[in-house]
């Protein structure tokens, strides 16, 4: 599906809590297979950014989205675009694991279920297990529940899930906040793993991740004007971000001066 | 720690009247636990000390004189009970008898119970109290030769299994709560039928589609208040609208069901409609708060796989609620079962004796037999009271431990 120059574009995306403007002016491009990092201090608008990217803010009923976000070119905000499409191709994994109280199984074959796969299942949630580097720990207790498991593994059923539905894009919300090192690193080697055949966005806290893992960088940070409103202060490729960042606010965020 | 610094010693913390306050208010909540705690034991207590003790019978016909060829009474095959049910009662009611159902389908215990009651015919004179039976026995037995010569004493076990068996009867030695029974079962279901799909489907509603706004806020004011509204106006909606309004559905005559000419809407299906009604609001509320209680990242985690809201609730809100909503639901319910004052309103019958067959019947429950019961004067109704009071608790506890273990079989962790 690679009919675009980007993944995703998006053209003065704002979005509004109520009458509180949370982001705003946001022009971003997102290539294709790349991971690109979402970092700022807490409050900026990281997580509002990504999560307007399938839509997922309109599940809270005061939040309006203005602008555009492509997607493959289409604007996902467009009229007549169902979010649950967008959804479908634009899959999620979340700060905290948030498993299905299902086995282990049901929890990647549901989501291809609801979305009309038809093939063989076994499998389906053999291959996005293997795709999550999960499959050797738990092959043998796909039956027991995806909650028995251990927070790093946990967070890898999430991301089995997510890929089982064959998304192009996989946003991740601080998909390691909750996690140990260990964990954290083997997720992070998961992601170079999965960036050969989807699109990551990921939204970290954490700079050396963002360091580690991305390919390109976006720097969020509120406004100076007293609004709060957060505003992309910088974008690029990861390795100029850091080593040589372009505004001084962005050079104050990531040797720690502030955030 | 005799050495301990003076640290340890700094007045200006007030340690110990902080310590004081602490154990007053301790003392004021286990005394608060004791009082409950008495409370039961004696309401309890009660029940028990009211459903077994001595009675003094007074039979008309001695069974011994009903032995035929040696044969006592209650060995006898049918042949014989009938012949001796025929020797001692009058042809007409042999007669009627034979109409309510022909001798030729009734069993043999059918036939003893016809001897039982309308030949031996024991009548209880006086009746006590378990208390009385064990510590004043001697007082007892006084009573009984001065006051009833011809009397036997008996021990009886007011709750005995002929009582659960029983049909209701104007001699309170045969009489029994099975006609009750069944009523409070019949309304029961037919209340859960109506208030849990229409409950569960309003909480889901209000809880995963509505939006926040005026009207839906003023809806969910109104419910929360309905839950607290007193059962008897309950009752006098039911009276007005399932018996008077929509009496030619409740009364079956729409469907064809019953006589026209004497059929009404104080049914089975007015009774169950009216209680449905009742715990309605109970249902939602509690039925909102399981799916409350169901994280929110789960709908996130279904969402951001591609699910429609309905995909969302069918697969996730509702299992995952589920214990909840039952839980709720049949602590609900049986507050319904103890209800008394709205039957009465819709006009349960006091006094019935045939079983319910359907949703047209007429009915009695369990609490309005009680009811009854207790205003009678003779003392052996306070006896049956107390019976079918443990018979009610006995319902009641059965239902609380399904929804627990309901609760406990299909409770989850997210």
């Amino acid at each position: 599906m690679q009919n675009s120059t980007y993944a995703i574009e998006t053209k003065d995306l704002a979005i509004f809590y109520g009458a509180f403007q949370a982001v705003g002016n946001v022009n971003l491009e997102i290539e294709h297979h790349k991971i690109t990092a979402i970092i700022g201090p807490s409050g900026c608008g990281k997580s509002t950014v990504l999560r307007a990217f399938n839509r997922m803010n309109e599940l809270i009923p005061s939040v309006s989205t203005k602008g555009v976000v492509l997607f493959n070119g289409h604007n996902i905000y467009e009229r007549d675009v169902d979010p649950v499409e967008v959804r479908r191709h634009v899959g999620m994994v979340f700060q905290k694991p948030n498993p299905f109280p299902k086995s282990i199984y049901e929890n990647i074959a549901w989501g291809a279920r609801i979305n009309g796969y038809t093939g063989n299942m076994d499998e389906l949630v053999e291959s996005a297990l293997r795709g999550a580097a999960l499959w050797d720990e738990v092959h043998d207790k796909l039956d027991q529940s995806g909650t028995s498991l251990s927070g790093g593994q946990q967070q890898r059923l999430c991301i089995a899930r997510a890929i089982a539905v064959k998304p192009d894009i996989i946003l991740m919300d601080e998909p390691c906040s909750a996690l140990d090192p260990i964990a954290t690193l083997r997720i992070e080697e998961l992601m170079y793993d999965l960036a050969r055949e989807y699109t990551i966005i990921i939204v970290t806290h954490n700079m050396q991740q963002a360091a580690r893992v991305s390919d390109y960088t976006a720097f969020f940070s509120l406004s100076e004007d007293g609004k709060r409103t957060g505003q992309l202060m910088e974008y690029g490729d990861t390795k100029t971000i850091f080593t040589n960042p372009g505004r001084k606010i962005t050079e104050d965020y990531i040797t720690g001066r502030f955030g | 720690m005799s050495q301990a610094p003076s640290k340890f010693a700094d007045a200006s913390l007030q340690v110990n009247r902080r310590h004081v306050s602490g154990k007053l208010w301790l003392t004021i909540f286990q005394v608060a636990t004791l009082i409950g705690v008495v409370a039961l034991t004696v309401l309890l207590l009660t029940i028990l000390n009211d459903s077994f003790g001595y009675v003094a019978v007074e039979n008309k016909v001695d069974p011994d004189s009903l032995a035929v060829n040696g044969i006592p009474l209650d060995a006898q095959d049918k042949e014989t009970l009938m012949q001796t049910l025929r020797a001692n009662i009058s042809a007409g009611l042999y007669a009627r008898f034979e109409r309510d159902q022909p001798f030729a389908e009734r069993d043999a215990a059918n036939v003893y119970a016809l001897i039982q009651e309308f030949v031996i015919s024991p009548r209880i004179l006086e009746s006590w109290t378990l208390y009385d039976s064990l510590f004043i026995r001697e007082q007892i037995s006084e009573t009984l030769e001065r006051d009833f010569p011809n009397a036997e004493l008996q021990f009886r076990n007011w709750l005995s299994w002929n009582f659960v068996r029983a049909q209701q009867s104007s001699y309170p030695e045969i009489a029994g709560v099975r006609t009750a029974i069944l009523g409070s079962l019949w309304t029961i279901g037919i209340a859960i039928a109506f208030s849990l799909p229409v409950g569960v489907g309003a909480a889901v509603y209000l809880q995963e589609y509505a939006q926040d706004n005026q009207i839906n806020r003023i809806i969910q004011t109104n419910i929360n208040n309905l839950a607290g509204v007193p059962s008897i106006i309950y009752g006098m909606l039911g009276l007005a609208i399932f018996v008077r309004a929509f009496g030619l559905f409740t009364s079956g005559i729409a469907f064809g069901a019953v006589d026209p000419a004497t059929a009404n809407g104080r049914t089975i299906l007015s009774a169950g409609l009216t209680l449905g009604l009742l715990v309605l609001p109970l249902i939602i509320i509690n039925a909102q708060e399981a799916i409350k209680a169901v994280p929110n990242s789960l709908r996130e985690a279904s969402f951001g796989l591609g699910a429609t809201r309905w995909e969302t609730i069918w697969a996730h809100v509702l299992p995952n609620a589920l214990p909840g909503i039952l839980t709720g639901s049949i602590l609900a319910v049986s507050r319904a079962i103890g209800e008394t004052a709205p039957l009465i309103v819709i006009g349960a019958s006091t006094f019935i004796q045939v079983d319910p067959s359907g949703p047209f019947s007429k009915f009695t429950t369990l609490p309005i037999q009680i009811f009854q019961w207790t205003t009678r004067p003779q003392g052996a109704y306070h006896h049956l009271a107390a019976a079918a009071s443990l018979v009610l608790l006995v319902m009641l506890l059965t239902l609380n431990a399904t929804a627990i273990l309901l609760r406990n079989r299909s409770r989850r962790s997210y």
